[in-house]
């Protein structure tokens, strides 16, 4: 029966289980490995993997500056993984940035378009459920200009409250807002508050490290002013990324980090800069990581954004219903506990249970959860949770790897005597 | 690792020992593990050389919480300086047995805080020659 369960959930993505190799290789303990920790990093398919040795084994060579064969593959390759990303979140080619991550994109801004812009007095608006990346800079932003961080509040359940947005907004430069909380999986109501913004004056940036993965996607329709993803969080490599910016402003904004490629003429003493994107992408750029990012671009699309995001709000679903029988145990689940308004994460506390206890006993069944702040210690404070336990879903997903959770939740029940 | 919980851990977790703080403490020291934020702090009562009290506070994992507890219970009537010289097998020999290497940071959480509380003491000490 679990068997059938598994086939049907991976033919409604068109994909087989032997696409992603890891996913076949059993755990040291011989369990089969069920990976619930997709929004700390996914695993990668076949082709991705492939790309990689491809690119190095058969054309490795600079970009943008040979003139021999492989160097014109390589950069051909290049270019073609950054029309590929612009196609995937509908923007133009030249508003596709290479970064190493959603964090190095979101500095970028913070950096470039922020020590520009942003001035004593003005406020830079967040909301209570920032991952540190979209935290951090924006405080070091604040503390190098005088500027003034608010936060938009989230009630309970890890919901954004719009009650006070209007005072929020006022004599505010910059919302900086995450797509999809990678602690509750909260979907952030962007088609109220981009609006919003933009007639209050404000510019808004999209942490999208748990959007572009998860859901359909298009900047121009969605109206961000940016919005930062990285790859490894949706079948690609790490140390790969994308920072997306209307292209109006990264005409306007000043380079980030400086040096050769991102210039087009340059002398002892005065240097003029590259046009975007190139401005923005200083020295030798992670070739190879971008071409595999646009592989695992294209296999994502070639199973459709829709199906995936209906993919998840089903597994989504699914594991709440079968843990909401662990209620009675003591079994506590946190954020918006409604699939549509969530993107396939979910925290929860078990009991007593401390949450890296429950990640040690999970993992002798071979079950892959987070257990921790999750980068969002603010959060937790506000919230009271000192930890908690996060399952996380991705395509490769099935309701056996649900099952898989919950048996390993009855262990931990037997373990710590409850 | 599941081998790791058994009955006497589960108990010094649930119920631990000389948990709380100390009103006029001679020594104390805290620490957090800032990969999964276990708190301990350690709190000593210091009479000529010797621990005469000892409470800890703070949160976190069984692993870390029932080890500072057994700790707590085997450092009473010690010598500071033979506190600051504590070896890792003093916990080993308690929690030791089936720990991850991913684990074994909350483990010596306590034992961390203890001697950081310990030498810290000693340093101000004057030399006895």
């Amino acid at each position: 029966m679990r068997e059938a369960i598994e086939t049907s959930s991976f033919d409604s993505l068109r994909m087989t289980p032997g696409d992603f190799p890891i996913l076949q290789r059993p755990t040291s303990r011989g369990k089969r490995l069920v990976y619930l920790d997709s929004a700390a990093t996914s695993q990668k398919p076949r082709t991705v993997i492939d790309s990689l040795s491809e690119y190095y084994e058969q054309y490795n060579a600079n970009i943008h500056r040979g003139v021999y064969e492989i160097a014109q593959r390589a950069t051909d390759a290049f270019e073609a993984a950054r029309v590929k990303l612009a196609r995937f979140i509908g923007a133009h080619t030249s508003e596709v940035i290479w970064v190493r991550n959603t964090t190095e994109a979101i500095n970028l801004v913070a950096y470039s378009w922020g020590g520009e812009n942003i001035r004593a007095g003005d406020a830079i608006l967040l909301t209570e459920l920032e991952h540190h990346s979209n935290l951090v800079p924006w405080q070091l932003l604040a503390q190098r200009t005088g500027a003034e961080l608010r936060f938009i509040p989230v009630d309970d359940r890890g919901r954004h409250v719009l009650d006070d947005l209007d005072s929020l907004l006022d004599g505010c430069k910059l919302v900086a807002i995450a797509h999809v909380s990678n602690t509750l999986g909260t979907i952030a109501p962007l088609e109220t508050i981009i609006p919003r913004a933009h007639a209050a004056g404000a510019l808004v940036l999209v942490d999208g490290a748990q959007g572009a993965a998860h859901l359909p996607l298009d900047v121009k329709a969605l109206d961000a002013d940016f919005y930062a993803f990285s790859g490894h969080k949706m079948l690609g490599p790490t140390g790969i990324g994308v920072l997306y910016g209307k292209r109006a402003l990264l005409d306007a904004m000043p380079p980030f980090l400086s040096g050769g490629d991102m210039i087009r003429r340059v002398g002892y003493t005065r240097t003029t800069f590259n046009d975007p994107p190139r401005k923005f992408e200083a020295g030798t750029s992670n070739i190879a990581d971008a071409i595999a990012f646009g592989v695992a671009v294209d296999y994502l699309s070639a199973l459709g954004m829709p199906s995936v995001r209906e993919h998840e709000e089903r597994l989504t679903g699914y594991a709440l219903q079968r843990l909401e029988r662990f209620e009675p145990q003591g079994l506590a689940i946190y954020g918006p506990r409604d699939p549509q308004r969530s993107s396939g994460v979910i925290s929860f506390n078990f009991a007593d249970i401390h949450a890296h206890d429950l990640a040690s006993i999970l993992d002798t069944e071979g079950v892959c959860i987070r257990a921790g702040h999750h980068c969002t210690m603010p959060l937790m404070e506000k919230m009271g949770w000192s930890a908690t336990a996060r399952a996380s879903f991705y395509v490769y997903n099935t309701e056996a790897d649900v099952d898989a959770l919950c048996d390993g939740l009855e262990k931990a029940a037997r373990v710590f005597r409850l | 690792m599941d081998d790791f919980y058994r009955d006497y851990i589960l108990d010094h977790y649930r119920s631990p020992r000389n948990f709380g703080t100390l009103e006029h403490a001679d020594v104390a020291a805290e620490d957090i593990n800032p990969l999964c934020g276990d708190q301990i702090k350690m709190e000593l009562k210091v009479d000529d050389g010797v621990v005469t009290d000892v409470r800890f506070s703070g949160k976190g994992c069984a692993i870390s919480q029932a080890s500072a507890s057994m700790l707590t219970e085997h450092i009473k009537g010690m010598k500071l300086a033979d506190v600051a010289k504590l070896p890792k097998d003093v916990v080993l020999e308690n929690v030791g047995i089936g720990i991850s290497p991913t684990r074994m940071k909350c483990a010596m959480l306590g034992l961390r805080v203890l001697k950081s509380a310990a030498i810290g003491e000693l340093a101000n000490w004057p030399d006895e020659e």
